[in-house]
């Protein structure tokens, strides 16, 4: 394709073309402080292209496909090229990755040691990772985490961080403008906005680390911290992995492992405010 | 109720981990994951090589656990094993 881009995120080098110069521009923007070796081979390619030829200038669309492909997933309009990058990137991982268990959960790092958050879309977990990545905490994902399938350790994927709808203005209030995508108004998704993370997330994304935490927030209703058994933590992680039956016996270990060794609670918060000050309270006990 | 038999996997078949009040397992021939309660795990420790029904499980379970045989707990067990039956984890014998 003719316009193309190599970004490597976590332990993953992605491949990405695109029939359009726009998309690419704006990744190479969010992803300018990344490291960058074109001469390492593609772990996963993403591409966006049009159905049509004439279909690239024509109102145009793009379509995502790659190593791994969704039948019947609508395109998206240009405007929103980013977006369909974005998506493309998730795609080829939540599909396509065996290497780690992968999780869908957010997860930051303090005193080197790693604390994962697993939710729903809408629970927060996103928006939780990204204000503590703003303070004392490394951000090592906002969306996937994953998890090393022997040792047992937290690797990150700190892609950019996708803000929606609320989370956008919370964020952006608080950091350098530099550091923010353009805004994606209106996608099916809401209202998008990426955040580039620090550069020292960056830097420490091949760090491995220990889980010494694992909580399960949802956003809404009064504080509340409620212990999670092994089990439930079990099931609830089985659900939140996109590869935990492909790995077979490997990831039933894995996730074993964690449940075991990490303690596990299910916290409820009204506002970012309340959701943090539960992490920091939850942390200082675990991390004893 | 027949007292139907029962064998149970063969021996490395199943990966069995408890985790609190459940208890994973993982079956290696058709590598799902099963998620069990009380008193599943105990029925398959219980089975043993070689085949046995309701009535005999029943028996060694009262041993294991120095219990009495009641009668109103075989048809219990029946239904458990067929249960584990179901899932692959027990077979007819």
């Amino acid at each position: 394709m003719k316009n193309k881009l190599r970004i490597a995120v976590g332990p993953v080098q992605f491949r990405i073309g695109s029939d359009w110069a726009e998309p690419i521009a704006a990744l190479a923007r969010l992803y300018a402080g990344y490291p960058q070796d074109d001469t390492r081979p593609a772990d996963a390619t993403v591409r966006l292209f049009a159905a049509r030829p004439w279909r690239r200038w024509l109102r145009p669309s793009v379509h995502i496909g790659g190593d791994f492909v969704v039948p019947d997933a609508l395109p998206l309009p240009l405007s929103m090229g980013l977006l369909a990058a974005e998506m493309g990137m998730n795609l080829q991982i939540a599909l396509g990755w065996r290497r780690h268990m992968l999780l869908h959960a957010s997860a930051v790092a303090q005193g080197g040691r790693a604390l994962i958050m697993s939710g729903e879309s809408g629970s927060g977990k996103s928006t939780l990772a990204a204000l503590l990545g703003e303070g004392d905490w490394r951000l090592m994902g906002d969306e996937f985490t994953l998890i090393d399938l022997f040792g047992g350790d937290t690797l990150a994927f700190p892609r950019a961080v996708s803000l929606k709808n609320e989370a956008i203005a919370e964020v952006a209030a608080r950091v350098d403008p530099a550091r923010l995508g353009p805004l994606l108004a209106a996608t099916p998704k809401g209202d998008i906005r990426h955040l580039i993370p620090r550069a020292d997330a960056i830097a420490a994304m091949h760090e491995p680390l220990r889980p010494a935490l694992l909580l399960f927030p949802r956003f809404g209703g009064e504080v509340a911290v409620e212990p999670m058994g092994e089990g439930e933590a079990f099931v609830r992680l089985t659900e939140a992995s996109t590869n935990y039956v492909a790995l077979g016996e490997a990831g039933f270990a894995a996730l074993t492992r964690l449940v075991r060794e990490t303690p596990a609670f299910g916290i409820s918060y009204p506002d970012s405010a309340a959701g943090i000050a539960l992490v920091e309270q939850l942390w200082a006990e675990a991390a004893k | 109720m027949t007292d139907r038999t029962y064998r149970a996997a063969p021996p490395g078949a199943l990966r069995i981990e408890p985790l609190g009040e459940l208890t994973a397992i993982f079956d290696r021939r058709s590598m799902q994951t099963h998620l069990v309660v009380s008193p599943m795990p105990e029925i398959l420790d219980a089975m043993g090589a070689d085949a046995c029904n309701a009535a005999g499980l029943a028996t060694r379970l009262a041993a294991a656990f120095d219990l009495d045989v009641a009668e109103d707990v075989k048809p219990i067990l029946a239904e458990r094993l067929s249960e584990l039956a179901a899932m692959g984890l027990v077979e007819r014998a």
